[in-house]
């Protein structure tokens, strides 16, 4: 089936059993697009850290504010973009997580993930509230993981 | 997430099932290992061949308990890793911190 031109999008609110709702989705639309099973998770588990983040650090778990998804397939790069009504934060602040000193910290992984199984990963701020997280991934490239398997 | 713990030769050894994500299961995790730590278990084996769904948070959890266990004199090992968590411990570098095993009998002997 063509997929070129496949928009899908989902508003859910800022409750943790939501995430699984939009993860999905993305495994879905990847498989339908022609990707293994091994790279559409991958890219789910970027879009789960993702949802996560928006409703725990960007929402802090108000379940008035919703996190938006958009997914957007063409000509095989999907771009996915994550939206929250929080205040924002800055990235230059998340420590690297392959650090020794951050080895051994029980949280600050997920944007790594994000950035390990997808090609692309930017942020933006509204002026007024509100952060977007946009990801890309072009699919005909395979699943990206960066370290080998064993 | 269920968990399903067992003694073999002093080795507590808690097999894991289900999801051990952000508001499902990272919790659990942690209260299953300080459960253990309360009625003195220290030796412990976690068997993670269940484990259908994990993220950073339970990342995070896997790495504090394994820091809580140490902290109280204790060890902290994993069984049967699913392909998957495997990637993930290998990615984040923190392969390098737990015991991993793929047979029980050697897992219990090594303690």
């Amino acid at each position: 089936m063509d997929r070129d031109g496949e928009r899908i999008e989902i508003t859910i609110s800022s409750r943790f059993e939501n995430i699984e709702l939009v993860q999905v989705i993305a495994e879905h639309l990847c498989e339908n697009a022609g990707l293994d099973e091994d790279g559409s998770h991958w890219i789910g588990m970027a879009v789960r850290e993702a949802v996560a983040n928006a409703i725990k650090h960007g929402n802090k778990l108000d379940v008035r504010k919703k996190v938006n998804a958009t997914f957007h397939l063409h000509d095989h790069e999907l771009e996915i973009k994550i939206s929250d009504e929080g205040a924002g934060f800055d990235p230059a602040s998340i420590g690297d997580p392959l650090n020794p000193q951050n080895l051994m910290k029980t949280s600050g992984r997920g944007i790594f993930y994000m950035k390990t199984f997808m090609d692309q990963v930017r942020y933006s701020f509204a002026p007024g509230g509100g952060t977007s997280l946009v990801m890309t991934k072009n699919l005909a490239k395979g699943t990206g993981v960066a370290s080998s398997k064993v | 997430m269920k968990a399903t713990p067992r003694t073999v030769d002093g080795v507590e050894v808690i097999k894991l099932d289900g999801k051990i994500t952000i508001g499902s299961g990272d919790q659990q995790l942690r209260e299953i290992i300080t459960s253990a730590l309360n009625q003195g278990k220290t030796k412990i084996l976690l068997d993670m061949s269940g484990v259908t769904t994990i993220d950073s948070s339970g990342i995070g959890e896997l790495v504090g308990s394994y820091t809580t266990v140490t902290n109280r004199g204790g060890k902290l090992k994993l069984l049967h890793l699913p392909a998957k968590l495997n990637e993930l411990l290998h990615v984040t570098q923190l392969i390098t911190v737990f015991e991993v095993y793929e047979n029980e009998g050697e897992a219990v002997k090594s303690f």
